[in-house]
């Protein structure tokens, strides 16, 4: 008879096995999709300018990720790690608060 | 005591289900399955079951509340034939990689192409590469055994079953049957009781996510894995089976095996053709036998390879056309299985049956025959042959009993 393995996301990793890999490719919990970076494939990055901002918060659901963290009614930095760099951030800022540049990789 | 009836292989099915009592039936009408979720409908609508039927707007639809439904953790059951099935091939996929026990009744019928509703197996065959357990029937009673047996592999093995039987020959037509009881049937098949799933909320979970090239390998090794450990599981339930029954079901059933020359090697009702025509064989004393195949997937590749060793040439016959250049898919297999062994028979393939053409006692006359002549001459000649189309090379070779002026030949 099989028996099932079962594992949360932290620990499969790229040098998991055949065998150690989980029944079905089940993850024993929800919500991993935040521990994977897919803020990588971006050409052009948001920057946000503090000064210029009015904490208005349309930028916020506007993002079609999860990429404008707030605290305490305040918008902080953007949190790059699911970023696209989609820019509608960008287009519907009224206050010319985010800036949009061509991402430099090190 | 076991209940005598008379009943088609599609009120079978559904009667099967009716015993098992699924938690949910997802299911989309195409002939010749349509009876299958009909009658079980009307077991639904007479308070007879209390399982959760949805009628979805395609077989698309039916598999994929099948996958939902058994991630949940329910025990699901749907039911269709050829461009039913096809349209379901996204997520047989999915189902099977994502280790859902799910059980499928398929009323094998031709893909369309020119379109017909008629039986052969280029369906389930086309599905073959799909994960999927397949077990294929004779008789009404096989595919009542079956698909009590399937539910119980499904979820043992955790790997989808396909329940295979041939539309219209057994699906409509009526013969005796030996019923189970229910309480028998329920015991038997128990209800599935999986260790972990989406609505156990103690225990989150995530299925299907994204196997990126990292990870994909290592789960299609463990679905291979799950395939090969699927034969002992399939064994047990058989003998837990016969214990209750007293049928005995093993992954190929050897006719007439032990003395014989030549055999065949075939899948489904056409094998019942072929019993009589070795019984008639037999009584003319010509040594033939027959090994007809119940289990496709996993394939049974080295106990099918030592029964076709017992004689010196084997027809191994195709309902289904691979459009390979080098034979349908149970001969390209039951074939290569035979590469390892010394002592081997001549292997040669027959297409046959496709769109629901009739084969004939006759048929399987002239097959034995060919077969004696590669025996007595040691030479296979073409390996790859039809049965049954009409060739203008051998105008007398088929006979429907009509003018043929019609005929564009």
């Amino acid at each position: 008879m099989n028996k099932t393995v079962k594992k949360s996301a932290a620990e499969i990793n790229e040098r998991i096995t055949w065998q150690e890999i989980t029944t079905g490719a089940e993850i024993c919990e929800g919500g991993t999709s935040k521990l994977v970076n897919t803020g990588d494939w971006r050409v052009k990055v948001p920057v946000f300018i503090g000064e210029k901002c009015k904490h208005c918060m349309l930028c916020v659901p506007f993002c079609p990720d999860s990429s404008i963290p707030v605290k305490d009614g305040r918008r902080l930095d953007f949190d790059l790690m699911h970023c696209k760099g989609c820019g509608v951030c960008v287009k519907v800022c009224p206050f010319g608060a985010i800036d949009f540049v061509k991402e430099e990789r090190k | 005591m076991s209940i005598r009836e008379r009943m088609s292989g599609n009120e079978a099915v559904a009667h099967a289900m009716k015993q098992i009592e699924p938690d949910v039936m997802g299911a989309f009408p195409i002939t010749p399955s349509t009876e299958i979720p009909q009658y079980f409908s009307d077991y639904i609508a007479n308070g007879k079951v209390d399982t959760e039927f949805v009628a979805v707007e395609s077989e698309h639809s039916a598999m994929s509340v099948c996958m939902g439904a058994s991630a949940a953790g329910a025990r699901a059951v749907t039911a269709t034939s050829s461009a039913g099935l096809a349209y379901m091939w996204e997520l047989l996929y999915v189902v099977a990689s994502s280790r859902l026990p799910v059980t499928m009744a398929v009323v094998n019928r031709a893909l369309t192409g020119p379109i017909n509703i008629n039986n052969d197996h280029s369906d389930s065959m086309g599905a073959r590469d799909s994960g999927w357990i397949q077990i294929y029937a004779e008789t009404n009673q096989e595919v009542y055994d079956n698909f009590i047996q399937g539910v119980v592999i499904a979820e043992k093995s955790r790997l989808p079953v396909m329940i295979c039987q041939d539309g219209f020959i057994t699906s409509h037509g009526v013969s005796n049957i030996e019923l189970i009881e229910d309480e028998k049937v329920k015991e038997f098949a128990g209800s599935y009781r999986p260790e972990n799933y989406l609505l156990k909320k103690e225990n989150p979970l995530a299925v299907g996510p994204y196997g990126v090239s990292p990870y994909y390998m290592e789960v299609k090794r463990q679905q291979a894995q799950a395939m090969k450990d699927s034969m002992p599981v399939i064994k047990k339930v058989a003998e837990a089976f016969r214990e209750m029954t007293g049928r005995d079901h093993g992954f190929f059933e050897e006719y007439m095996m032990d003395d014989a020359d030549v055999a065949l090697v075939i899948i489904g009702s056409s094998a019942g053709t072929a019993k009589e025509a070795v019984d008639r064989l037999r009584a003319e004393n010509k040594k033939v036998g027959m090994i007809k195949l119940r289990v496709f997937r996993p394939f049974p590749r080295i106990p099918l390879a030592r029964a076709m060793c017992k004689v010196k040439a084997v027809a191994i016959m195709d309902k289904a056309e691979s459009f390979s250049n080098s034979g349908g898919p149970l001969f390209n297999e039951a074939r290569n299985s035979l590469y390892d062994l010394s002592g081997k028979p001549y292997a040669v393939n027959y297409i046959y049956g496709l769109g629901g053409r009739d084969i004939t006692v006759e048929d399987f006359y002239d097959i034995f025959q060919d077969l004696y002549v590669i025996h007595y001459t040691d030479d296979p000649g073409d390996i790859y042959r039809y049965v049954g189309v009409r060739d203008r090379r051998f105008p007398d070779a088929v006979d429907f009993g009509r003018e043929s002026e019609n005929d564009i030949v």
